[in-house]
């Protein structure tokens, strides 16, 4: 699997929640709007789900989740860590 | 929307193991009634209705109906008769409002109440059965065996019964029929929205208030630290006494957070513990209702603590401490900016450096009074 492909499912996961607004791919999805609890919580979840990797206390930073090249970046990370253990 | 999602958590909540302290309350919980279902004709009413529809309202039934529900009890019907025209009559006794979800069909009367504690989402062990023919009670007993079945022929007593006597009467349990009618009626509108979340939210009309815990208010926030799991950062409980001891405090600020839109209220769904020192504030505590999650209102009290402890020059800390169901809140306290400093045991103490400005959502009204 590219990472072409990890980004435009991200990418379509993510824009349900903003509808109506093109996100591009480094764009900040906290300082868009509002991210609530939920929101953030769905995010972990949708990540964990979709691509079979395991979102530890320490993954949890801004930093991971803030766009579709960040989570790209992180899921490629952790999916070569899994591959690599 | 998420209403799905959200419904699912309060049933896990529920399913949640309880610890030993809350066992005891547990115990005591499900042997109280939390709505009782009756049937019409020679029940609520004397007569038949489509036989008669002159029937005649049985004052006695009126009576109980009206104080259980002051206490919080809640109503439903189990009926097999024609759904316009028993309404018709309720609404002619002047009663129609004290039903949720009746369930007026030519189904078993099983079913019908299967069908009501699915919609409040309460258990059937909860659930009291009124109805003047043996036949129907032994039907649904048969069905449920958890369910209190009781002859229409004893429904004046039902009042004095001790499963009808709440322990705490809150404010919240005053006005819990209108807090269910308004979200049938919220429900209802999101269902047939069109147009982005944000919108949905903004035409709620929502407004947040933050304040100083009264004392009028620890009843209720007792029922929250020990009713809340999942959106509970440490899970700590506090007794009625603990809570006025810190509200009384000069070191510790008790935060209770309330939403109302324009359906209604949701009651006080929120609390936060602060606790103060000259350079450092504490979060021991902060917790929100599972039942306005979908309202995304979650950093609401969070972010207004944030404001605070900025404006004061502290740094803010919070503790946190893993369940197996409240990891939201450890993603909120991290997406909000708060990194994990000090590990003491199972506790997580994180920082937060202030340096993000934190914003109201700009979907609701925020007020805070503290």
């Amino acid at each position: 699997m590219t990472t072409q492909d990890n980004k435009s499912k991200i990418a379509t996961y993510l824009v349900r929640f903003f509808p109506g607004h093109e996100l591009r791919e480094d764009e900040d999805i906290f300082t868009l709007g509002f991210v609530s609890s939920m929101f953030a919580m769905q995010l972990v979840t949708y990540v964990e789900h979709e691509f079979g990797v395991e979102v530890e206390n320490e993954d949890l930073e801004l930093d991971n989740f803030r766009s579709i090249r960040a989570l790209d970046a992180f899921v490629t990370r952790k999916l070569t860590r899994a591959n690599a253990a | 929307m998420t209403t799905q999602i959200v419904s699912e958590q309060i049933v896990d909540a529920v399913k949640e193991r309880p610890r030993p302290e809350e066992k005891k309350a547990a115990e005591k919980k499900s042997s109280s009634i939390k709505c009782v279902v009756w049937d019409l004709d020679n029940t609520l009413w004397e007569g038949v209705l489509l036989e008669d529809s002159k029937v005649t309202l049985r004052q006695d039934v009126a009576d109980v109906i009206r104080t259980l529900d002051e206490r919080g009890i809640l109503h439903s019907i189990a009926s097999r008769n024609d759904h316009a025209a028993a309404m018709a009559k309720l609404k002619e006794f002047g009663l129609d409002e004290y039903f949720l979800y009746p369930q007026i069909n030519w189904g078993n009367k099983s079913a019908s109440v299967a069908a009501i504690a699915k919609s409040i989402n309460i258990g059937l062990d909860t659930i009291a059965f009124v109805d003047d023919q043996p036949f129907e009670r032994d039907e649904v007993a048969f069905e449920h065996a958890v369910v209190r079945c009781i002859d229409a022929a004893d429904a004046a007593g039902i009042a004095s019964l001790p499963a009808m006597n709440p322990r705490f009467i809150t404010e919240d349990s005053k006005v819990r029929r209108k807090m269910y009618l308004a979200d049938i009626e919220r429900k209802n509108v999101e269902d047939s929205h069109e147009g982005s979340p944000e919108a949905f939210l903004a035409s709620l009309e929502m407004v947040f208030d933050i304040s100083a815990a009264r004392e009028e208010d620890l009843k209720r926030a007792e029922e929250l630290t020990v009713r809340t799991n999942q959106l509970n950062a440490t899970g700590y409980t506090y007794s009625y006494e603990e809570l006025d001891a810190f509200r009384k405090s000069p070191d510790h600020d008790l935060l209770v957070a309330s939403l109302d839109d324009k359906y209604g209220t949701y009651g006080k769904i929120g609390l936060a513990l602060v606790e103060r020192t000259s350079d450092v504030w504490t979060l021991k505590l902060l917790l929100m209702s599972c039942r306005v999650m979908s309202r995304g209102v979650g950093t609401v009290l969070l972010n207004a603590i944030l404001q605070r402890a900025k404006a004061a020059g502290v740094k803010l800390r919070a503790e946190f401490v893993p369940t197996d169901r409240n990891r939201t809140m450890y993603v909120t306290y991290k997406f909000a900016g708060f990194r994990e400093i000090e590990k003491r045991g199972t506790i997580s103490v994180l920082e937060n450096d202030l340096s993000r400005g934190p914003d109201f959502p700009p979907y609701m009204k925020v007020t805070v009074d503290v």
